[in-house]
């Protein structure tokens, strides 16, 4: 972390950028906020750590905005969503320099606290230089362990990779932390009867509250107005009003990203509620890897998207019924 | 079936493009080729400009069945619009019965302004579908609070 | 608020027989925005269209729906009607209750219901319709016809005439098509080649008219009125400007053995070709398969010989791309695929031939040179039987559901020409019904009947065996003895069905031309627009769009033609208002909806916004409405819903879905 500390209050003082995009700390020690620091002074406050697990590829749209280039950290998983929004021109990547943060996993402290550790106090083992496989936790009840791979996020399981997409300058290093599948979860969903589909999805949506941190997370999430805050479908929000959109907010926010979702799993990261949500777009991944081909939005910047392409032998919507 | 049925009257939308299936939909009424009133017609330029939104929206409103008909692939009018529309559509069904709404609520047929007889078979069993289904209650309860 | 007008028609009993039309006058009241409704015998009569002027006029209604036959139908009509009392035209809809009701319904109150849902969603959308106003477009004056036969070449020429340039396409290396294999035609027995070879000269030497032979299009952009093409001018080998046609090459040519497309395959050609004598334009092409130039390197004697030094062996496919304002398609066609027919032994003898096959037999540039005689010994055939449609209305899957129509005309053709030459032939022919619809077509029939003797059997054929000594062996049937039938016979011809040219396909799909399940291209209304295609500024001219003889090809496309000029006549055409529009405030400038515009009709262009209050500069879509054409697929492609389509626009779809799950 000092490694990249010390990089950007140089790259601060020669004026290469005016300012740096990264996390800082927050009022607890397990939830660092994206933040902005104009200064060498401000840098003081940078965190960078296990649980920086917010994709700050979206603040970019805003911050290109901004006078002068903006350091931004990126994960490697984040660079697939910077890359996704350099395909729609949604950011300037003239206005980015891109430093390459090392990761070996995010934490989800919601799985810490699954584990019985309450009253947390300080965590040991979750900064980014420690090769440690263990955290250790100061709680009010005394110190408490557990294993880093334990507590991890659902998307580093998946992990896509430590390599970054797109970037100026790498620091530090990153670690494969897969070991699991991707679409696992969604197969067995899949394999479900009707019934239990329905039992399951309508369990996991009937928790939503409709804040919308899932759509304030998402890159791909990122219109100046989304439909459903517009008149344009006659789908305006009426919160807590159990009405269309409600309902199929997750679905057709899924569908607005299919084929444009790098599978980051900001949202279901940040949902209160602990909704699966990446559970709707990997299906869509899913299905578009099966019947159009293999294709990892955020790889590259110039491929066609799958729903803006074709071929005349596309598979007719009638497979879905004869998959079973 | 159970007696209930024999009251059930389902709500079906069908969305047909103006070139094709619109015109199938004429011919079929030229040709006195007979399909259940059920079935409602609303005429768009192509099947390309059915959004997921209103197929949604058809069901959060009642439908009990909707199908969208356009251009046989490589016939469509605007030459593309159709191929878009089948993935949008392959897509969006497959995500419908991931979450557990019957696949067969929804349909894609392709139907040539010159198949006036398969317009009014494909509504047939399309009806017929329906009726066996039952009214379509899931994606209206998709978020009844427990 | 709209002031609606609803407007509930009979159309005679048509609409009034299963739809209580004043109920839906009645509950039209009840519908918001709604402040008149009426119902009238005729709607679209003079005196219809004129209650709708005098109710726009009295109640002051800013729009109308009219619950009457298909859109596809009356739109039109009823939106000029609006128009000639002051509304917008496109304030105007029509809610289909008579193809998507009256007829399909049999029961009154269903019938009733179903037009009353239909009238709430057509009043649901009119309470979101805008005004809107047709932009215009240039037309080019300049046509396209895509095929060289006689379709192609008549239509070709009058266009011409009437002062426009035309360019002819034509696949083969020489125009003239199927019409220059016949040897003569019906019901004159005049020679088809002297009718013909006037017309294709004529035509090469308009001077509106360019053929491209040897070509064939390869792809079309645009729409009516300016539609670019790119043609594909294939490499002939041989140079058109120095070629003076005097055949040598050919003579000397040493391949010799690539099977005569002209003559049905019956016999061979050179490697280098014309095919046939009478070739417009009269250069032949070297055919790269059968070279031996091509094949092995080796050879170049046409090259050698040539004093004009008009072969080029290195000559490429050479692209051309031309603006046109119309686009005549007349491909035609060709005798269907006779393998799923092995029972006529087709494929077993060579003494079964199609009828297209015994034109050339017949025909003295042909493989016997014009002498009746079996394929196999050469003998002189005694005894022939003909059968009649093999593979026409057909109702399994191996043939064509059609009557190809020409067949029991040119198979009387035959029979005559060949008792009227070989008077010690007795010719048979099989039939289930002899159609001869068309001027002095039946007296042509009888004569060969009661003039020549053809012996014609009420009956199908069930098998043709090939004997052992070389004759055929013919079971059939003869319904009106009612008895099995053998016979044996020296020759069998078949009367092939014949379907439209294979390309056709490929073509339609370019010219996004709508096709029916048997390849023909569908026309914009099967009894009024017969010659145009749906898609506005394509044309249809002879086969290609339905079975016909000679005289109804070029009556049709002469038809085509007229059609043709009266679009290029026009300066500008008004274009479809109904195009994508994007909201700049919405469009996050993403490029999702021009990767999915056929027409790249959206560009991205940097704009001052003004988003309330916040000015800045941002990328968004700006959509021509010149080139739109109005599918929709961008609004869909739109995550924001910024991009919208006008007259079908998300909220009108959703008010008319919401309509009808009320």
């Amino acid at each position: 972390m000092q490694e990249l500390i010390n990089r950007a209050k140089e790259l601060l003082a020669d004026g290469t950028v005016a300012r740096v995009l990264g996390w800082k700390a927050g009022d607890l020690p397990y939830n660092p906020e994206p933040a902005y620091f104009e200064t060498a002074e401000a840098m003081e406050d940078f965190v960078y750590n296990g649980f920086c697990g917010a994709n700050l590829s979206k603040y970019m749209i805003e911050a290109s905005r901004l006078e002068g280039k903006t350091l931004v950290c990126l994960k490697p998983c984040d660079t697939y969503s910077f890359n996704q929004l350099i395909k729609e021109h949604r950011v300037d990547r003239e206005k980015a320099y891109i430093v390459g943060v090392g990761c070996k996993g995010k934490l989800d402290i919601e799985k810490v606290k699954k584990q019985g550790i309450k009253g947390i106090e300080s965590i040991g083992g979750a900064e980014i230089a420690d090769e440690a496989e263990t955290l250790t936790i100061q709680t009010i009840y005394g110190e408490k362990t557990c294993a880093y791979a334990d507590v991890m996020l659902e998307r580093c399981h998946v992990c896509k990779g430590k390599d970054h997409m797109v970037y100026d300058e790498i620091i530090g290093e990153s670690k494969e932390t897969k070991d699991a599948e991707r679409f696992d979860e969604v197969a067995r969903i899949e394999a479900m009867s009707p019934q239990e589909k329905f039992a399951f999805f309508q369990k996991e949506l009937s928790k939503c509250i409709r804040c919308n941190a899932c759509r304030n997370a998402c890159p791909a999430c990122s219109c100046r107005k989304c439909v459903f805050d517009s008149n344009k479908f006659d789908s305006s929000q009426k919160a807590n009003v159990d009405t269309f959109e409600e309902k199929m907010f997750h679905i057709i926010r899924a569908f607005h990203v299919a084929g444009r979702c790098t599978d980051c799993g900001e949202c279901s990261r940040v949902c209160p509620q602990g909704i699966p949500l990446h559970l709707f777009n990997r299906k869509f991944i899913k299905d578009i890897d099966e019947l159009y081909g293999e294709y990892q939005a955020g790889e590259d910047t110039d491929s066609k998207a799958p729903l803006t392409n074709y071929t005349f032998e596309d598979a007719e919507p009638s497979i879905v019924g004869k998959r079973g | 079936m159970s007696l209930e049925n024999k009251e059930f009257k389902p709500k079906i939308v069908a969305f047909c493009c103006n070139w094709c299936s619109y015109a199938g939909a004429d011919l079929a009424g030229s040709s006195r080729l007979s399909y259940p009133a059920d079935v409602k017609i609303i005429r768009v330029p192509c099947s390309c400009r059915v959004n997921p939104m209103f197929i949604l929206r058809a069901f959060e409103k009642g439908a009990d069945g909707v199908i969208m008909c356009g251009c046989h692939p490589g016939d469509c009018h605007y030459s593309t619009g159709n191929y878009y529309a089948r993935r949008r559509m392959t897509l969006l069904f497959s995500m419908l019965d991931y979450i557990g709404v019957e696949n067969g609520r929804t349909r894609v047929e392709w139907v040539s302004a010159a198949e006036g007889v398969k317009f009014s078979e494909t509504m047939n069993s399309f009806v017929e579908k329906i009726y066996s289904l039952g009214e379509n209650v899931r994606l209206g309860d998709l978020r009844c609070k427990n | 608020m709209q002031r609606i007008g609803v407007f509930v028609c009979h159309c005679g009993s048509n609409i009034a027989a299963t739809v209580d039309v004043k109920k839906v006058a009645e509950m039209a009241l009840m519908e918001p925005g709604v402040v008149h409704s009426e119902d009238y015998q005729y709607m679209c009569s003079e005196a219809g269209q004129a209650k709708i002027a005098a109710a726009i006029h009295e109640k002051g209604l800013t729009g109308v729906v009219v619950c009457s036959c298909s859109p596809r139908m009356h739109e039109t009509t009823f939106r000029k009607a609006a128009e000639r009392a002051g509304l917008n035209p496109y304030m105007v809809e029509i809610a289909n209750i008579r193809e998507h009701c009256s007829w399909i319904h049999k029961d009154i109150e269903e019938g009733t219901k179903k037009a009353v849902i239909l009238m709430r969603a057509a009043v649901a959308k009119v309470n979101l319709n805008a005004p809107l106003q047709a932009g215009e477009s240039r037309v080019t004056k300049r046509a396209l016809v895509i095929g060289g036969g006689i379709a192609g070449i008549q239509t070709a020429l009058d266009i011409a005439d009437a002062g426009y340039e035309v360019d002819i396409v034509e696949k083969t290396p020489s125009i003239g098509g199927r019409m220059s294999q016949l040897d003569k035609t019906f019901p004159t027995l005049d020679c088809s080649a002297c009718i013909l070879t006037p017309k294709m000269v004529e035509a090469s030497a308009h001077e509106k008219i360019k053929i491209y032979t040897y070509s064939e299009v390869e792809k079309v952009s645009g729409f009516v009125g300016d539609f670019m093409v790119d043609i594909r001018k294939k490499a002939r080998s041989v140079d058109m400007d120095k070629c003076t046609g005097c055949g040598v090459c050919q003579e000397k040519c040493p391949s010799k053995k690539a099977p005569s497309e002209f003559n049905r395959g019956l016999n061979t050609r050179s490697a280098i070709y014309t095919p046939f004598a009478q070739a417009i334009p009269n250069v032949p092409v070297i055919d790269r398969e059968a070279c031996i130039k091509f094949k092995t390197g080796k050879c170049g004697l046409c090259s050698k010989v040539c004093q004009a030094g008009a072969i080029d062996y290195d000559q490429q496919d050479e692209i051309i791309t031309e603006k046109y304002g119309a686009i005549v398609v007349a491909t035609g066609f060709d005798t269907i695929n006779l393998d799923k027919y092995d029972e006529y032994a087709y494929s077993q003898s060579k003494d079964v031939i199609t009828s297209l096959e015994l034109e050339r037999v017949m025909n003295a540039a042909g493989p016997t040179h014009g002498h009746l005689e079996r394929l196999s010994d050469g003998k002189a055939p005694k005894e022939i039987v003909f059968i009649q449609c093999v593979g026409s209305r057909c109702s399994d899957d191996r043939g064509k559901p059609y009557c190809s129509k020409i067949c029991c005309m040119y198979t009387a053709k035959h029979a005559m020409l060949i008792r009227d030459k070989y008077p010690d032939v007795n010719v048979t022919v099989f039939y289930i019904d002899v159609r001869t619809p068309g001027k002095n077509f039946d007296e042509f029939y009888r004569r060969a009947v009661e003039q020549y003797g053809v012996n014609y059997i009420k009956g199908q054929v069930g098998k043709v065996i090939p004997q052992p000594d070389g004759k055929l062996l013919v079971q059939g049937s003869d319904l009106l003895d009612n008895r099995q039938i053998l016979k044996e016979a020296d020759m069998v011809v078949l009367a092939t069905a014949i379907e439209p040219n294979p390309d056709v396909r490929k073509i339609a799909t370019m010219l996004t031309a709508s096709i029916d399940t048997n390849n023909f291209l569908t026309e914009a209304h099967a009894k009024l627009r017969p010659v145009e295609s749906p898609t506005a500024g394509i044309f249809l001219s002879g086969v290609c769009q339905g079975p016909k003889d000679i005289p109804e090809t070029v009556a049709q496309a002469g038809a085509a033609a007229v059609k043709a000029i009266g679009l290029l006549a026009k300066d500008k055409l008004l274009t479809n208002p109904c195009t994508a529009q994007s909201d700049i405030l919405l469009c996050n400038g993403c490029s999702t909806c021009e990767n999915v515009c056929p027409y790249g009709a959206i560009t991205y262009e940097d704009k001052e916004v003004n988003d309330h209050g916040i000015r800045e500069t941002r990328r968004v879509a700006v959509v021509n409405n010149a080139l739109c054409q109005g599918c929709g697929a961008c609004t869909v492609a739109c995550p924001s819903g910024a991009m919208d389509l006008q007259g079908f626009s998300n909220r009108q779809i959703i008010a008319e879905v919401d309509a009808i799950c009320r």
